[in-house]
Order: structure tokens, then sequence, then C-alpha cells
């Protein structure tokens, strides 16, 4: 009931009043809307962990975590392992973070620091933010036709220079780690640019004055105060841009090869989970799919702990370098 | 209203003797905007100088313009001189980074970084590639900004976890840290409560002692109570657009007792601001 403690009590002609119960109910609904609206992510996970756990329940029953540690992924034979595949998910991850987080971190501080008119570092800001419009399977296709042409002879020339050091060991013959690892970082270049650009604009006009009152020069302020001001942001970055890579899927089954085999070789052909998922799924018989199922549920317990760990480590640069509120 | 009546004459330049920066300027623009004109004023050794005046009459601009900060502001023009030990930081060779490596500021905002106390301090230091006792030295800068007991057992904590008076005197301990001789405090007791703001002006009359202080305040009352010399600053409708001068300038006790302009006089009697 609407309450109307003060009715008699002003002079009438105020047009103060309470608001009115369908003021009121909108209110409500709108709180339960919101409560309903998060319990639905929640449940979308749970259900999504249950089904394919259940899915993979015969497989996990059957090869135990020794799925996890073995080469071999053979159909015909009923043996399934998916080592190869981690070590491609998170060799091709780290790889794509190195280079794209570098230079989306570089892109961050470029569009920030005054390098630019604002003009145009807004529309450079759009620009990078297009990049991420590029649907993947149009990466897969420029990285077949453009870009390991491009690499190939630049790899061949350093495994023949260098093929001593274990990253050029091997000469690339056409799909490997290098051309997957480029695009990925390519693609998530423009999530970490864009989080880094946000985490530095946020950063107070007073900081960045007080930088300069000390008397540091354009790179002293920038890498003293405002990196350091920006470092959980900028982690938060790092982090999102690693998640995305684990989980990226079509460049990667167009680029890297699908070759089981575990090598530290820049060049060699590799596989990842998501790789093998896609290629795998389209004819792949029932034993074959909860194997299958298996390998999702790694992916996404893979998934779930590097961001759970980006998550602390962030918490902790925050601790570290900003009140609590 | 503050019109400035055409006869109304320039205040006379004060001596010149003992200062270690002379402001000299002429015109300041930003853009097309004639911000403030033809203020001179000396900042004599181990003195206060306020710089009182208005909102707009350009006070702080003055003030930002002795150590180039302005010069982050890019439609901002600076014409005329300020010497520094009769050196002109406006010199063409001169890299305004250079000069607020020398030329120390206190802002409005209390502006710590986020780092710990101790790296707060130690920021100056550490850029000026100091290579002795740096304990010593942070030690020794919290101490002359008074806030050393306070934060001694807790020099890892951020310098953000701090009051806001704490850390406007963190920010105190960072400018001093590396003994500029000139320090520029633009309305810095303007975030701070009253408590806060006794022990930072305490603390600027102890600080005269080693430095040369400049000290822009809104409050007539904070500039009574520490500034030894006193310019007042006017703002110039006649023109059609606001620009501030320089309208007197001379010890505090007379400008506030019997100051020569007229305006100046209906100013510290509180007849506008």
């Amino acid at each position: 009931m609407v309450s109307r403690p003060f009715e008699n009590l002003v002079q009438s002609g105020s047009v103060s009043g309470p608001p009115s119960g369908g003021d009121y109910a909108l209110d409500r609904g709108f709180r339960y809307l919101a409560w309903a609206s998060a319990a639905l992510i929640l449940a979308l996970v749970a259900y999504i962990v249950i089904e394919i756990g259940s899915k993979a329940l015969p497989a996990i029953a059957q090869y135990g975590l020794g799925f996890l540690t073995s080469s071999e992924w053979n159909v015909q034979t009923g043996q399934f392992g998916i080592l190869p595949q981690i070590w491609g998910t998170l060799y091709s991850s780290l790889l794509a973070l190195l280079l794209g987080g570098l230079f989306g971190i570089g892109i961050g501080i470029f569009l920030t620091q005054d390098f630019l008119p604002p003009r145009l570092a807004a529309t450079f800001r759009t620009i990078i933010e297009l990049l991420a419009a590029i649907p993947s399977v149009v990466f897969g296709l420029w990285g077949i036709y453009v870009l390991i042409p491009l690499l190939r002879p630049v790899a061949n020339w350093l495994h023949e220079v260098a093929g001593g050091i274990p990253f050029f060991s091997t000469s690339l013959s056409g799909p490997g780690l290098a051309p997957a690892a480029l695009v990925l970082a390519i693609m998530i270049l423009p999530t970490v640019a864009s989080i880094s650009v946000d985490a530095l604009r946020q950063i107070p006009y007073k900081v960045k004055e007080a930088a300069y009152g000390m008397g540091t020069t354009r790179w002293e302020a920038i890498l003293k105060v405002m990196l350091p001001t920006a470092s959980s942001g900028i982690l938060a970055a790092l982090v999102l841009g690693f998640g995305r890579a684990l989980g990226e899927t079509m460049a990667l089954a167009m680029l890297i090869g699908n070759s089981n085999q575990i090598s530290l070789s820049l060049f060699a052909p590799a596989n990842t989970l998501a790789a093998l998922l896609a290629s795998s799924f389209p004819e792949a018989g029932p034993v074959e799919i909860q194997a299958l199922m298996y390998a999702a549920l790694a992916l996404l317990t893979i998934t779930l702990i590097v961001n759970a760990v980006g998550l602390a480590v962030m918490k902790l640069a925050t601790r570290k370098f900003e009140v609590e509120r | 209203m503050n019109a400035i009546p055409e006869t109304m004459a320039v205040a006379p330049a004060p001596a010149r003797n003992g200062a270690v920066m002379d402001c000299q300027l002429q015109k300041v623009f930003y853009g097309d905007f004639l911000a403030v004109r033809d203020s001179n004023l000396p900042l004599e050794k181990n003195k206060i100088t306020g710089f009182i005046g208005p909102s707009g009459c350009g006070k702080s601009t003055v003030l930002r313009s002795l150590n180039r900060m302005n010069d982050l502001i890019p439609v901002f023009r600076f014409e005329g001189k300020v010497t520094y030990h009769g050196q002109d930081i406006y010199d063409a060779k001169v890299d305004p980074v250079v000069v607020r490596r020398y030329i120390g500021m206190v802002f409005q905002q209390p502006n710590p970084f986020a780092m710990s106390i101790y790296d707060n301090v130690a920021f100056g230091l550490r850029l000026n590639g100091f290579k002795g006792n740096l304990d010593e030295r942070v030690e020794k800068a919290l101490q002359g900004a008074a806030c050393w007991n306070e934060v001694k057992d807790k020099l890892k904590n951020s310098g953000l976890s701090l009051s806001g008076g704490q850390q406007q005197r963190l920010c105190i301990a960072r400018a001093i840290a590396t003994e500029p001789d000139v320090l520029l405090m633009d309305e810095p007791c303007s975030a701070l409560d009253p408590i806060a703001t006794r022990r930072v002006e305490e603390l600027m009359v102890e600080l005269k002692e080693k430095y040369t202080i400049a000290l822009v305040t809104h409050n007539m009352q904070q500039a009574m109570r520490v500034a030894d010399t006193t310019a007042f600053f006017g703002v110039d409708i006649s023109q059609g657009s606001r620009t501030g001068y320089m309208v007197e300038m001379g010890p505090t006790k007379k400008i506030f007792e019997e100051p020569e302009q007229q305006l100046t006089r209906e100013y510290v009697r509180g007849e506008f601001s």
C-alpha cells in the first residue's frame, strides 16, 4: 500500500506527493528482472558444464586423467589423448599474448598519451574496434592466402641460419604455429588495445599533472606513473585477451595444421583444443564424441582457471596500488 | 563588479633585490583568449608570496607559468619573461622538464601516485638519479612535511590509503624530497578540512626557512596568516572578455591594511569576491 504520511500536513496547493502504486510496482518489477537476468547467467553456465560433463562422463570413466597426458588420437584403435592439443593451445595463446599484448598496450599508450590530436586518436580507436568485427574465418583465409606465403621464405631462412635454436628447428611447409599465433595476436589486439585505452583514459588528469610537475619526461611519466596506475586495467586487458586466444577456433583450425605433435618449433604444425573440436566433430562417431566432450571440458577448465588466476592477480594489483572502496 | 577604470595605473614594479624568481608576464593566451596581462612579480628568497584575487583573475595561470606547467595545455601561449636565478625559463633553449625539476609544485587536489608512500616520496629522488641513502632522504622529506610520525609504520601502504590532509602533506613531502629551491603551491588547502588546513599552513611557515614559496589561495585569511608578500590580482572586463592582471603587490600587512589601489581595498574588505 502506498503510504501517505504527510498528506494532510502540507498546505493545499502543494504538488508534492508519494510515488503512485504503479511507480512502486515498476520499481519492484525492474529489481526482479535484474535478479532474474543475473540468475539466468549462473544457470546457463551451470547447465553448460553439467551438459558437457555428463556427455563426457563415459570418456572420463574410460580414459581417466591419462586422457590429459596421452598424445594419441586414433579413432580406429579407440585411443584418445589431448596433451598435444593442450600444449598447442597454451603455446599459441602465449605467443599471441606476447605479441598482441605488447602491441595492444603500445597502441593503448599511443592513443591516450597525447601523441595524436584528440580527434585523430578517437578515429584510431574506432578503427581498432572495427578490427574486432572482422569474422574469424576471414582472418583464416587471409592467413592461408597472404600470411603463410609471406612467412614461408622468412621462416625457412631462419631455419637454415639458426636451425640449432629449438624455436626454428623445422621449416615452415604450410600451416603451422607461427602463422596461427600471428593471426591470433592480431585477433586479440583489439581486445587488449581497447581495454588498455579505457584503463589509461580513466587516470585522472591530476595524476598526469603530478607526474609532469615532478619533472618527468613523457616516457618517464608513462612508464613510471601512467602504466603502474593503470596496471589492474591493463592486466584485465591481458587476461581477457588470453582468454579470447585460448578459445579462438575457426582461424586456428584453418592455420595451425591440425597435427598432434608437441614441438617447440614455431614453424611446426600443431593443434589446439578448439581446432580439434571444430575439425573432428562433423565426422565423429559416438565414441569419439565422448572423447571430444572430455576435450571440451578440459578447454572449459583451462579457460576458467586462466580467468580465475587473472582475476586474482588483478585483485592483488588493485590492493597494492589503489584504495579499497 | 570589479570592472577596472582605464585610468587605474598598473602597480609600480616592486624592488627586485633578492628575488629568486622574477616573473615579467606581458600576455598569456589560451588560443585567442587573453587570460592574463601585465603582471610583474618577483619571488623573494625564503619568503612566502601569496597570490589572492577573485576567481578568474589568473592567479593560478600565473603560478603555473612559473614552472611551465601550462605547457601541458596545447593552446597555451606565454609572452614575456620568467627568470629563475637570472635565466629566462621560457628561453627556447630551456626544456620545461628541467624547469620542473628545480621548481616543485603542490596542487589543489592531493594527487599522490598509485604506489606506496615510500615510493611516492622517493619518486623525485629516483627520477633525478639520486645515489645516496634513499631511506634517509625519504624520512627527512616526510619529517619536513610533518607527516613522518603518522606514516612511519606504514611506508609500504598505498599513498592513496591516507586521508586527504595526509595525502596533501605526502605530496608536499614528494615535492620537497629533492629540495628544489622554489615551491609553487596552487590552493593547497582548498580540498582540506580546517584542521588539516592549519597543519599545512604551519608547515608552509616552517618550509620557508629553506624554500622560496609562491602560494595561490582563494582564502584571504590564509594569505594574512602565512604570506610575507601578497600580490592581488583583478579581472579586467573592459575589453569585452575577462582578462586577469596583477593590481598591486606589497608586504601582506600593507596590502590588507593600507593598499594603494581602490580595487584592492574593496577586495580585502570583502566587498566583492
